[in-house]
């Protein structure tokens, strides 16, 4: 399986990656490379084998509905890149 | 005679602390002095927390005083710096993180706080719990204490480095993938990957979901069940924390093992493997029979290096989703040099972010997508149940499976960054417990030119004390775990 860098860039689009031509040819190699060693698992016969989500057998957690304090907002916003007063300032969506 | 402090284990400093023939803050500055010592030659720590520490010190004296004290009330610790500490910088060691300052603490922190335990670092690691090496720090590399010029394994390899180093008494890491084990057994220390829910995960930086878990580096047996009795257990703020009753892991601490039913899988003896590592495993199956223990030597997993694959579909898959909340809106780094949303976002994942967490975002992206999910990701999943069942069988027949922590000793910087697929494969033998969710402890057995080999015993879900009985059986019967390296 060997990616095109039109795939690679697809990818990063998908991820909202940015990448430089370098990392583009860089990954091309790699994630082919990567890509072609999985190509054992479909020697695997899996017919009528469940996927595992996960290990533990909890199903559908709940808990009560209960109101509790949260942080207080300065602290949560003490991190923000760029805010005005209470709030997170971000870039326009809708152009 | 003069107390060599900053190599105390748990149990020996809780016995001086409560005798008081020693004071926390007596064993705080002693470690604080070693760590100004070593650290320009190990740099296992990213943030050393010393004021912090001297106080919280005191307080625990004052604990002491008042006689409320538990095993690990004064004594020096060091976490991994993908879990919460509220007021103190939490880096990932990513570009991403390293001006973040979390408003809470993790629930392990709060748990260690609240036996009174003194903080003294946060400890470099792979970013984002992404590489086998710790070589993948986007703030500098740590090196092995056993020889400078190797790594400390990853991607625990800080806190895994300052317990080897005698920077800290013991260490909190993480494991998704063998991330705990791996560097225990490249740098002569315990470590413990509990089941799967057996620790709670809040406010640990999520990696891979279903995969990750948090556990004790320490420097014996003993020290781990006690760090184990201090951490596990329920949590209502982790939905995947299990609700199962939490032992008193000490108990299980005997040096019998009639009885005991012992599997050695024949795939985890891979080509490439060392030949000393696999001579010092067979060595310590052998004692582990002279200690009463019945060993089968011809136990077979065959999807066992279908494992590889399997893990780096589901861990990609799982740490793309988990990196998407990285926008640049909330916290952490954010490229401001351009109005538009989209382009903000994008370069702030570009500058952000290092190789190795690019390519794992981008190989998840790529398994998760239109017209490859069934191939991959749900291929992944179905394999997953095999391997999963492959285990449950074994586990039928034996009480453990034990098996080499890695296929080789610790292997030069700069040896296998090049080449992601080399590096992939030094956790061959630890991704397999990951995928299934067991609990597995890498102890000590041996060295190869000086340089450490670790033993992995792998126990049924919820089997820490089964596991920690055989590990503390064959410590009490030989002598690895008390060679410290030279500094």
């Amino acid at each position: 399986m060997k990616l095109s860098s039109e795939q690679v860039l697809q990818i990063a689009l998908l991820a909202r990656l940015g990448l430089t031509d370098d990392e583009v040819d860089r990954l091309r190699e790699q994630l082919s490379n990567i890509l072609e060693n999985f190509e054992v698992l479909q020697q695997v016969d899996t017919s009528n084998v469940p996927p595992t989500a996960q290990s533990i057998t909890l199903q559908n957690v709940m808990k009560s509905d209960e109101a509790a304090v949260s942080l207080p907002q300065n602290q949560i916003l003490a991190n923000a890149p760029r805010r005005e007063g209470e709030f997170f300032r971000v870039r326009p969506v809708l152009e | 005679m003069k107390i060599n402090h900053n190599r105390l284990t748990i149990h020996e400093a809780y016995k001086l602390l409560r005798s008081k023939q020693l004071s926390s803050v007596e064993l705080t500055k002693a470690i604080i002095e070693r760590i100004h010592q070593v650290e320009p030659k190990v740099h296992a720590l990213i943030t050393v927390t010393d004021e912090l520490a001297l106080k919280q010190a005191q307080k625990a004296d004052e604990l002491i005083a008042s006689g409320d004290i538990n095993p690990l009330t004064g004594i020096p610790a060091v976490i991994k710096d993908n879990m919460c500490t509220k007021g103190i910088l939490t880096t990932c060691s990513s570009k991403m993180l390293e001006n973040f300052v979390p408003p809470y603490n993790a629930t392990v922190v709060e748990k260690l706080t609240d036996c009174g335990a003194v903080v003294v670092g946060k400890s470099n690691m792979d970013e984002f719990a992404m590489g086998s090496s710790t070589e993948n720090s986007a703030l500098f590399i740590t090196q092995n204490p056993w020889d400078l010029a190797r790594v400390p394994g990853g991607s625990s390899g800080g806190s895994t480095a300052a317990v080897a180093a005698g920077e800290t008494i013991y260490a909190l890491g993480s494991d998704t993938g063998g991330s705990i084990r791996q560097p225990a057994g490249f740098c002569s220390v315990t470590g413990l990957k509990p089941t799967y829910g057996r620790v709670s995960r809040y406010g640990l930086v999520a990696f891979a979901s279903s995969l990750d878990q948090i556990g004790p580096l320490t420097q014996d047996v003993t020290d781990c069940a006690l760090v184990l009795n201090a951490i596990a257990g329920y949590d209502p703020r982790d939905s995947t924390s299990a609700p199962h009753p939490t032992p008193d892991y000490t108990q299980c601490l005997t040096t019998r093992l009639n009885g005991l039913r012992i599997g050695v899988p024949k795939e985890y003896f891979v080509e490439g493997m060392q030949t000393e590592v696999e001579t010092a495993i067979r060595t310590a199956v052998s004692k582990l029979e002279e200690l009463g223990a019945k060993a089968d030597w011809e136990v077979s997993l065959p999807n066992t290096p279908n494992a590889l694959a399997v893990y780096y579909i589901i861990a990609p898959s799982e740490a793309m989703a988990n990196l998407a909340r990285y926008d640049g809106v909330k916290y952490g780094f954010s490229y401001q040099g351009t109005d538009s949303m989209w382009e903000a976002m994008k370069k702030t994942r570009q500058y952000g972010f290092g190789a190795e967490v690019k390519r794992r975002i981008m190989l998840g992206t790529y398994a998760l997508s239109a017209g490859y999910y069934d191939a991959y990701y749900l291929k992944a999943q179905k394999v997953r149940t095999l391997i999963r069942q492959e285990f449950d069988r074994a586990f039928e027949k034996f009480d453990v499976l034990v098996t080499p922590t890695s296929p080789t000793v610790p292997f030069k910087i700069g040896e296998k960054v090049d080449d992601p697929l080399q590096m992939y494969l030094s956790d061959i033998c630890t991704l397999p417990v990951n995928i299934a969710g067991l609990p597995a402890i890498s102890i000590p057995a041996g060295f190869a030119d000086g340089l450490p080999i670790g033993l992995q015993i792998i126990g049924k879900p919820f089997s820490e004390e089964t596991i920690l009985k055989i590990a503390y059986a064959y410590e009490q019967a030989t002598e690895w775990h008390k060679r410290k390296p030279d500094l």
